[in-house]
This record gives structure tokens, sequence and C-alpha cells, in this order.
């Protein structure tokens, strides 16, 4: 390969932010939107995402033959308008990713910095929950944690977290491992302050680096999985719009060529997803160079 | 070694141990399990029965006593939908799945060495570049979006393969292809990296000194051991496809263990819900084991070698 | 310099290699100008603290450097031929044919996932075109030549059946298998218990006999020099300090740098052999001092050794060095140990 080709593959390569050094603009860009999306569903939304008119189904995005303004993206089987779903899709998946990677974050750091810190039977008793869940195929466990539950908004947020706090504890714990050796901390252990206090002032602040990169790289995933549930039915609930159950329905469609309702949902969850990673392996090389195992 | 192996396995049953501990806890901890236990739509009288005949107004620990007893005498329960042992209903599914995991991982190895070995001995260079996008892309595509998309465009559009279903080679080529594809990211990315060690150490170095050819060097020397690791990941992987096609059987109407847990789910059948999980677990946890207990049989060898 | 009759069998003018670093801009100078030369059976030793740069050496020779090494200048000529202009598959029918190389880690240079009579038999199917059952029956004789008791049953194991010492041996069977006509060590027994490394020490110098091989032996074991080599070059920060007849320079070494090194063994046979106590630490490759790579540890400097980098000097018989103690113009260093030529 020559020199000017290389350097404009290299150039192309940054600018998608798929090389680590640089920034990654576009895919912060993607997230900034379908955050904004998300915030400003009600005044973006043409039409009511949950309520369609019958005698409206399946018609096809607007440059389609059969197409018409009124439903750019097209409508489904129930005739509801394809874009006012997406949009708030992106609340519910922008509310549930958020909400769950949060939950797990918090619960997974506390847990793994108490099983890291404290050692002996607590570190026994978290870290054998943990290896043992680990073990267990995500996807699988949340279906049946809902199953268990049942299918709500907020269930599901709760059974996410619960699925994916032991990645967190795992890391977490690995990290206060080393950090129990450093100096400052027995500097702390001897100037007699009390292990509360430890964890609380010198542990925590020094693994958020390494819980905010793991949260990141986290989304993507807690996003499909989220995905899944929905298309499977123990997710978020209809008529609810979740990407996943637009997708779940759309299948219905499927046979017959209805292909926006089956192209257009994925593609907002790969943009997402993609987006999500692409900043998290970022931040990871920037805030965490030893977490680069992952 | 003996001594590992023994520790080892005792792990393995804490795990199992964990296992059960934690899908009886669920169940008994939230809510009424009574209500779960039995069949959608059953009479008060039918749910004080079930109560009765589980033992749920006794103490819990008489509970996972019975739980456990059960389990180990493979007594799963009885699908409500079925009408059969669930570890019945069980194993007829299980060679579906196994059949589809074959597939997939013949697939995803038949993407993911290829392009690994490419990217580790073109280092930093397009094919690098390339390794990588496809890797991310692998990781951001949901799979069962990557089997509709196929439907789409090969049952649809094209016309050339079944949409759904099993019974034929043609039925088999997309449910592979979708389950495949994630792992054939992950496949990828570990030949890349353990191909780059092997490519380091000595015995690629005394290859290269006399003088071989380097399609020898690669292909035989470097090959053979980068892949290895490849091989004990693919080997693991196996089982967990079986217990991750849920979305891909759906998608494709495959009536393997994922189809039989999404039956369990569409019919609130719970007992089935409960096997999966509990037999998937189960199953992750003992291939762990083989693989740590293999790699212990062959660890001197290899730290001898060092 | 008397010249000798015959003309070298390997010899190197000038010749630098460089690392340089992804962007370009940090650059180690691992070999730097050294000329040196060899006749057909001859042994060198080339001596020199870690990171001095003998084993970047030994890879330029055979053209075989990691990606970021450059060959950026010099000669060198093996059997009348230039290396640095052969192509890569003229390079690949030199290597292991006529220049063969042992690595410093013998034991992890087998792979274990192929036999031995496998890795044996590999060069010579490869240069001489041999079946497969007349190179395993040679793959026999060689074993046989290293000394492995009952090769025919040997050739069939893996390398982790075999006990260290066999496993170097067959290595050097490896090396010999195609009789090449230069051999070169780099650092063959540092991974070696003493009895071990005094066997295989012998076995190389009866190879070296029965098939009249040249060798170059890379090591920071001035006992081992003294016991195998005829000529001795002293690296130090990628150059070459001094070299010449192994008897001159540990009689009557010229540079400062050398004398240090001698200084330093405690007693050959000790078993402390190693070099270790040179005063002052080595220079960082990538940042080396002004002038003479030496002066910060030399108890001898002066302006001049700061200011340029010595060239070579003659020092006496066959000897050089490059040490401005040794420039023409100046009055011939007095330093109180330092025997008349």
């Amino acid at each position: 390969m020559n020199g000017s080709r290389a350097a404009a593959l290299t150039l192309a390569w940054r600018f998608a932010a798929l090389r680590t050094g640089g920034f990654p603009v576009i895919p912060t860009l993607i997230i900034g939107i379908i955050a904004a999306v998300a915030v400003f569903a009600d005044v973006l939304a043409p039409f009511d995402p949950e309520v369609g008119t019958l005698g409206a189904r399946f018609h096809p995005p607007f440059w389609q033959v059969g197409g018409d303004t009124q439903h750019l993206l097209g409508t489904d089987h129930l005739g509801r308008d394809v874009l006012s779903r997406l949009i708030f899709g992106a609340r519910i998946s922008m509310i549930v990713g958020f909400t769950a990677v949060i939950f797990a974050g918090v619960l997974g750091t506390a847990l793994g910095i108490l099983s890291g810190y404290l050692g002996g039977w607590v570190d026994q008793l978290i870290m054998r929950v943990t290896d043992t869940w680990l073990a267990l195929p995500a996807l699988t466990f949340a279906i049946f944690l809902a199953a268990v539950v049942g299918p709500s908004a907020m269930n599901i947020v709760i059974i996410l977290a619960a699925v994916y706090w032991t990645r967190y504890a795992r890391v977490i714990r690995g990290e206060v491992l080393s950090l129990k050796e450093r100096d400052f901390v027995r500097l702390a252990v001897v100037a007699g302050c009390s292990k509360r206090t430890i964890m609380r002032r010198h542990i925590l602040p020094n693994v958020l680096n390494s819980a905010i990169v793991l949260g990141t790289l986290m989304l993507g995933v807690v996003i499909v999985t989220e995905a899944s549930l929905s298309f499977l039915g123990v997710g978020v609930p209809p008529p609810k719009p979740a990407w996943g159950l637009m997708l779940a329905d759309g299948k219905k469609g499927l046979m017959a060529g209805y292909w926006w309702l089956t192209v257009l949902p994925g593609c907002c969850i790969v943009l997402m997803v993609l987006s999500a990673n692409l900043l998290g392996d970022w931040l990871r090389v920037k805030l965490d160079p030893q977490l680069r195992q992952l | 070694m003996k001594r590992f192996i023994l520790r080892r396995m005792g792990y393995a049953l804490v795990s199992l141990f964990c296992l059960s501990l934690t899908i009886f806890a669920f169940v008994r901890l939230t809510g009424d399990p009574a209500v779960l236990l039995v069949e959608p739509g059953a009479s008060q009288a039918d749910i004080d029965a079930v109560r009765t005949q589980f033992g749920l107004d006794r103490p819990l620990w008489v509970q996972y006593g019975s739980f456990m007893s059960a389990l180990l005498r493979g007594d799963f329960g009885h699908s409500f939908y079925y009408r059969t042992p669930v570890l019945e209903l069980y194993l007829s599914r299980l060679p579906h799945s196994l059949l589809l995991a074959v597939a997939a991982m013949a697939f995803s190895l038949l993407i993911g060495i290829p392009t690994g070995i490419i990217a580790a001995v073109r280092v930093n260079r397009w094919w690098d570049s390339a390794g990588k996008i496809f890797a991310l892309l692998g990781l951001s595509m949901p799979s069962f979006w990557v089997g509709l998309l196929l439907i789409l465009f090969f049952s649809v559009y094209l016309g050339w393969l079944p949409s759904s279903g099993s019974g034929t080679a043609l039925h088999l080529i997309m449910p592979a292809f979708a389950l495949g594809w994630y792992f054939a990211a992950a496949h990828m990315r570990l030949t890349r990296s353990s191909m780059l060690d092997v490519l380091g150490s000595e015995y690629v170095k005394l290859a290269r000194l006399k003088g071989l050819p380097e399609a020898l060097v690669i292909g035989k020397h470097a090959f053979k051991n980068a892949l290895i690791p490849v091989m004990t990941l693919a080997g693991i992987n196996l089982v967990i496809m079986v217990n991750v096609a849920v979305v891909v059987e759906t998608v494709f109407a495959w009536p393997g263990i994922g189809r039989l847990l999404y039956e369990g789910i569409a019919f609130r059948d719970f007992p089935v819900v409960q096997a999966t999980v509990l037999l998937g677990g189960a199953m992750i946890i003992v291939v762990n084991l083989v693989v740590d207990v293999l790699y212990a049989v062959v660890d001197p060898r290899i730290r001898y070698e060092r | 310099m008397t010249s000798p009759p015959s003309p070298p069998l390997l010899e190197l003018r000038g010749v630098s290699t460089h690392y340089v670093s992804a962007r370009g801009a940090r650059v180690v100078r691992a070999v730097d100008e050294v000329s040196l030369s060899l006749r057909a059976g001859e042994t060198l030793g080339v001596v020199g603290e870690s990171g001095s740069g003998k084993s970047t050496l030994a890879l330029t020779i055979l053209r075989l450097l990691p990606p970021a090494a450059k060959i950026v200048g010099g000669e060198i000529r093996f059997e009348g031929e230039d290396l640095l202009t052969k192509s890569d598959a003229q390079m690949r029918r030199i290597r292991g044919k006529r220049i063969a190389m042992i690595l410093q880690d013998p034991m992890a240079s087998l792979n274990p996932l192929f036999t031995v009579g496998d890795q044996v038999a590999e060069p010579l199917r490869v240069h001489e075109g041999l079946s497969r059952s007349d190179a395993w029956s040679r793959a026999r004789e060689l074993l046989q030549a290293v000394r492995i008791p009952a090769p025919e049953a040997r050739v069939g194991e893996y390398p982790h059946q075999m006990s260290g010492g066999m496993r170097q041996r067959i290595v050097g069977a490896i090396a010999i298998s195609c009789e090449p006509r230069l051999l070169i060590a780099d650092e063959p027994t540092t991974s070696l218990d003493l009895t071990i490394q005094a066997q295989y020490l012998n076995l190389l110098r009866e190879l070296q006999r029965a098939h009249h091989l040249a060798m170059i032996f890379i090591t920071h074991n001035l006992g081992i020099v003294a016991r195998m080599c005829d000529q001795v070059a002293i690296m130090y920060a990628g150059r070459l300090v001094e070299s010449g007849p192994v008897k001159r320079i540990f009689n009557a070494p010229a540079h400062p740098y050398t004398r240090a090194l001698l200084a330093s063994i405690p007693r050959v046979g000790s078993g402390q052999e190693r070099l270790t106590a040179v005063e002052g630490q080595p220079p960082d490759p990538a940042a080396l001092p002004a002038g003479c790579a030496f002066h910060p540890r030399c108890p001898q400097s002066h302006a001049k050794c700061v200011e340029e980098a010595p060239p070579e000097f003659a020092a006496g018989d066959g000897q050089i060095t490059r040490c401005w103690l040794w420039a023409p113009d100046r009055a011939a260093p007095s330093w109180p140990s330092r025997s008349p030529a």
C-alpha cells in the first residue's frame, strides 16, 4: 500500500473514530441525537405512538409507491406511525439502558469493593455468587427472571441490573485487591481510618474510572438484551413502542415484504449499540489502560 | 495437579449448589410461587393443591431439600403444555440445538480463523482495520436482527431459502449464520491475539532461521499452535451456543432448546423455563470445569517448555 | 596487519541497523558501523552487556530483523556474495542451508506440536529436496551425531518428552543438518546448568571441527570466549569498541571498556564468570551520550571523547579499537598494566 493511500485511510479511520486515539465525534453525536430525540419525543413525534388507524395499515415509507408524506416512515400492522414509534422507542431504550447500567454499576461496584477490601467470607460469598451468575447465559437468566417477576418496564430495569452487576463486581474486586497494597491505602490504615472511610474515601474514587468505562461498554449489551427480551415478549409490554417489540411486530409483515418494520428499528438499535461500543472503547483506552484485556 | 483438580471440582460443586439456590430463591422469594407452579387459569383449589404438593407452607429449608432431591433424581417437573416430564422434553430438543450449534460453530470458525490470521500477519494494515470493523459489527448487531434481515433477503426477496422450520440442510443455513455471526467476531479476535503470541515465539523464529518458506512458517508452525486456545474457546462456546440460541431459534422456528424456552414463556409453562435455565447453567459450569481440568493436564508440559 | 591468504568467509563493512519507533520519533542505533571479518573454520566471540546489540547483529547478518528494525547502511559479504542485495527468496535459501543459527533459548525453540524427527528433517526436505524417508533417516544420523541415545526411538518423540540438554542438542542437530558454512550461536548456554553447559560447548567444538564450520559465538561470558574462540569482538552501545585475536585482547586490552570487563571477571572457573561489575549504568540505547558512548563510565575520558565518536584505530597485531587514546597523533597511552606489544 502506498503512503498517501495509507494516510487517507488512517484519516478516514480516525474520522469514523474506530481509531483509539481521536475523540469519537460521530458516535457521541449519534448518542447525543438519540438522547435529544428521547427527551423531545412529545414534540417531535407527529402521531401518538400507541394509537393507529386501522384504515392505514402497512403503509410503506413515503418514497415508495403507496407511501405518503403523512407517515414518513410508513405504518405498522395496526396502522401506527413508524416514525413516531421509533422516536418514542428511543426514549424507552435510553431510559431502560441508562438506568439498568447505573443500577447494575452501583450494585456491582459496591459489592466488588466490599468483596475485595473485606476479603474472608464476605469475599467468598460474593465471588461464588458472581461466578455462578456469570456462568449463566445472560439472556436465558434474564428470561427466567422475567418469567418469575412478570413483564413491566420497571421490572426490566431490575432484571437487567440483577443479571449484569456481576460483570462490575468481578472487575472492581480485582482492582481493589491491587489498590489495597498501595501506599496511600496502607497509610490510611495506619492513620486509623475506619474500613468504611477507607472504602469510601480512598478506594471508591480510584475504581470510579473503571466503573464508568465498564458502564459505557455495558450500555450496548444491555440495550441488545432489552431488545431481545421485548422481542420475545417478556420485556417491555405492548403497546409501548420499544424497538425490540417493534421488531417482533414487524416479523408479522416480514413475509409480505414489509421491510421497513424490520429494517428501521434494527438500524436504530445497531446505531445506538455501535456508538456506545465505540465510545466505550475510546474511554477504555483513555481512562483505564489496564482494562484493555476486557 | 491432583489437588488442583479436586479443588476445581469442589468449586464446580459449590457453583452448582449456588445455581440451584439462586433459582430456588428467585422462585420462592418473589411473590407467590404457587401462582408460578400452577397452570395458567387454574382454580383456587388447584393452587391450594399445588401448595400442599410442593410443601410451600413448610419452612424454606425443607422446601429446598425436596427441591434438590427432586433435581438429583432428574425430576424437573411436568410441562403444563406438553403434559410430559420436562427432562424428556429437554432431551428430545437437545439434538436439534446441538446440530444448530455445530453448524453455527463451523460457520464462525470458517470466518473467524482466516480473518484472525490475516489480521495478525498483516498487523496495522488495512486488513487489521477491516477486522476491527468486522469484530465491532459482530458485537453490535443483535443476532435476531441479523436473522430477520436474512429472511428478508434470502426468503422474501430471493426466495432461495426457507424462512423457518427444520429438516433439510437448507433450513440450517440462515439460523447457523445468524447464531455464528456474533461468535465469529470473538473467534477472530482470539485467533488474532493468539497468532500474534505464537508469531513472537522462539520456535517460529527458528522455523524462519531454518529458511522455511513463509507459507510453511505460518501455515504449519504458527497455525497449529495458535489454534489451541481458539479450539478451547470454541469448545466452551459450543455449549454456550446451545444455550443462547433463544432469539435465533424463535426467529427461524428451529425446534431446539431455545425454542422450548420461548414456548415456555409464551405458554406460561414455568417448569420448562426453570429447567432450561438450570440445565443450561449446569452445562456451562461443567464445561468450564472440564476445560480447566484438561488445561491442568496439559499445562505441566507447556510450563516445562518455557 | 598481515593479510591472510584465504579470503574471508564473512565480512561486514560499516553495517548499521536502527530501530525506528512507529512515528519515527525514536531511533535506536542497535548496530552502528560494525566491521568485522571471519575466515572458514574460525570462531569469533562477540561480547557485550545485554542491550549492546549482539543479538541484533546476528539477526542483521541473517536479515531476520523485526519489522521495526532496518539495516540502514554497510555491506555484508558472505562467500563473496553481498547479502544485502539478495531477494527474500534467495535469503531463505541461505538461512538454515549456508548460515545456521542457534537461538538464545534453545528450550523454547522447538515446536511443541511436532516430533523431533519432523523438525530435524524439515530443513533437509526444504533445502536438499530429500524425500520424507530419506530426510528422516538423515535425521536419525544427525541425532546420533549430537549424541542422542537411541535415535531410532527418539525421532518419533515430542520435545516435551526430552530433557533440556537433549533438546538443546537437537537444536544443534537442526543447525548442522544442511552442513552450513557458518553457525551463529546466540548465548546458547545461558539457560543451562554448568555441567551441561560444558558438555554442550564440547559438542559444538567437535561439530565445528568435523564440519569445518566457522562460528560466531555471542555471549557475555568471557570464560566461554577464552575457551571457544580465536577472535573476539567487544560491543558497546551498538559499536564494536575493540576486536582482535583472543590472546592479544585478553593479554593486552586496548579499550578502557575491555579492560573493565576483564577486570570484572573474578577468576575463570569460579562459576562467577558473568559480566556484572563494570562501574556505572549501561547507557539508554535511545539516548546515547554524545561522542564516545562509553565516556561517562570511562576512567580515562577527556574532552575529545565528549566531542566526537572515535573511529577505528589500529592497536597492534590485528587488534583494532575505537578509542581516542589510540589516535596516531597522540603518544601511546600509558596505563600501568599495559604490556608492550
